[in-house]
């Protein structure tokens, strides 16, 4: 009995549900409302806007721990980004930045115990991915004008076979947004979704006895093992995508293939 | 006596210190230069050796251009009344698109954040 009541509240997809909070009033007949994910936004770069001026605050020639690590993420951005986009990439600098901490920091946040991870949501993701490429397509075409449809015409191509391959480039052009979004809110989804179920099965096992409490070790280790894990996808999956990111920019930038 | 011999051999040291100094700083920032290079190797490998991520990038951007040429056919097909013909013909650009960014993907290595094309005319 307590073990189906059990296993009925083990819902792995609950924990990605969003609430309204808040509400503000209607408009266009959908609730303006605040909800669980814009307060993790919020905690996220507040916590972000926390840890680098409280990290920087000291501003020692000789480093401590928390101003290092904040060097630390800035040399990290700058590297990756002066290397994928050469020096004229540092002008956005702001922007990656940004993108890699909050992606990195609700990525992280939603690591912790009952709060909301907010870039399991493709909503989110794809905002975020949509905002790089627009931000590609107006930047290169305020810098290179017309100079920037040279990234759909690659060179030594011959003739009769560039119209096909213009067409290839535009529809891979246009799937960049797409991948770049569905990659981190995949990652996210699926790695909560399987913690979650694993996690749960310590639960329903542990309901049946001693038997079921000793075969409960098994997913019990495969937690923390995956709790490892996610940490490690969550480092991984905003590297990749401010990577991904100064790759795109690096088109905008010097569009000639 | 021990302390005698203590202050001659400071007083010894004392006029070789500025040599001594500034071999001891040399030494430091060869091995300075040498632990950041390391440093970056070892970065450098680890995040190549993410096969998770790389495997996740390649999947996902092949499977996201054979979407996108699917819904541009199926728009295609919508807007001129063409179907099938128009998804059909953009589901096959879209695979092309799909292999393209694969290639490209695998060969620029974006993930090591290696400039491959500096080079100008370089095929990417």
């Amino acid at each position: 009995m307590a073990a189906s009541a059990d296993a009925d509240k083990v819902d792995p997809i609950h924990q990605f549900a969003v609430n309204n909070l808040v509400e503000f009033g209607e408009f266009g007949g959908s609730t303006i409302a605040f909800t669980n994910s814009a307060l993790f936004m919020v905690i996220s770069v507040l916590s972000i806007t926390a840890f680098l001026l409280l990290s920087t605050g000291s501003r020692g020639l000789v480093p401590g721990r928390m101003q290092s690590m904040a060097e630390m993420s800035y040399e990290f951005i700058a590297g990756m980004l002066r290397d994928a986009a050469g020096a004229e990439g540092m002008r956005f600098f702001p922007l990656v930045f940004s993108l890699f901490m909050f992606i990195l920091f609700s990525n992280l946040l939603g690591m912790v115990p009952y709060f909301f991870t907010v870039t399991s949501h493709i909503f989110i993701t794809a905002v975020l991915a949509l905002l790089v490429f627009f931000t590609v397509i107006i930047y290169g075409i305020y810098k290179n004008g017309l100079g920037f449809l040279k990234l759909f015409v690659p060179g030594g191509v011959p003739g009769y076979i560039l119209p096909l391959i213009t067409l290839i480039e535009v529809i891979s052009f246009f799937s960049r947004p797409l991948s770049h979004s569905v990659r981190l809110f995949a990652n996210m989804l699926a790695g909560h979704i399987t913690l979650k179920v694993i996690a749960g099965f310590i639960v329903s096992l542990s309901t049946l006895g001693f038997v079921g409490i000793v075969g409960a070790i098994l997913p019990f280790l495969l937690t923390v093992a995956l709790t490892a894990l996610e940490i490690l996808v969550a480092f991984l999956q905003a590297y990749v995508f401010a990577i991904l990111t100064c790759l795109y920019l690096n088109d905008a930038l010097h569009p000639s293939h | 006596m021990s302390n005698e011999r203590k202050a001659d051999s400071t007083a010894g040291a004392s006029q070789s210190r500025d040599v001594d100094l500034e071999k001891r700083l040399d030494q430091l920032s060869q091995a300075l230069e040498k632990e950041k290079d390391g440093l970056n190797g070892k970065t450098r490998a680890k995040t190549d050796s993410s096969g998770n991520a790389l495997a996740m990038r390649l999947g996902s951007e092949f499977v996201a251009a054979v979407l996108v040429g699917a819904v541009l056919g199926w728009g295609l097909d919508k807007l001129a009344g063409t179907a099938p013909w128009g998804m059909v013909i953009f589901l096959l650009l879209g695979f092309a698109a799909g292999v393209r960014n694969v290639i490209r993907a695998s060969t620029n290595s974006g993930l090591s954040g290696g400039r491959s094309d500096d080079q100008p005319g370089g095929e990417r």
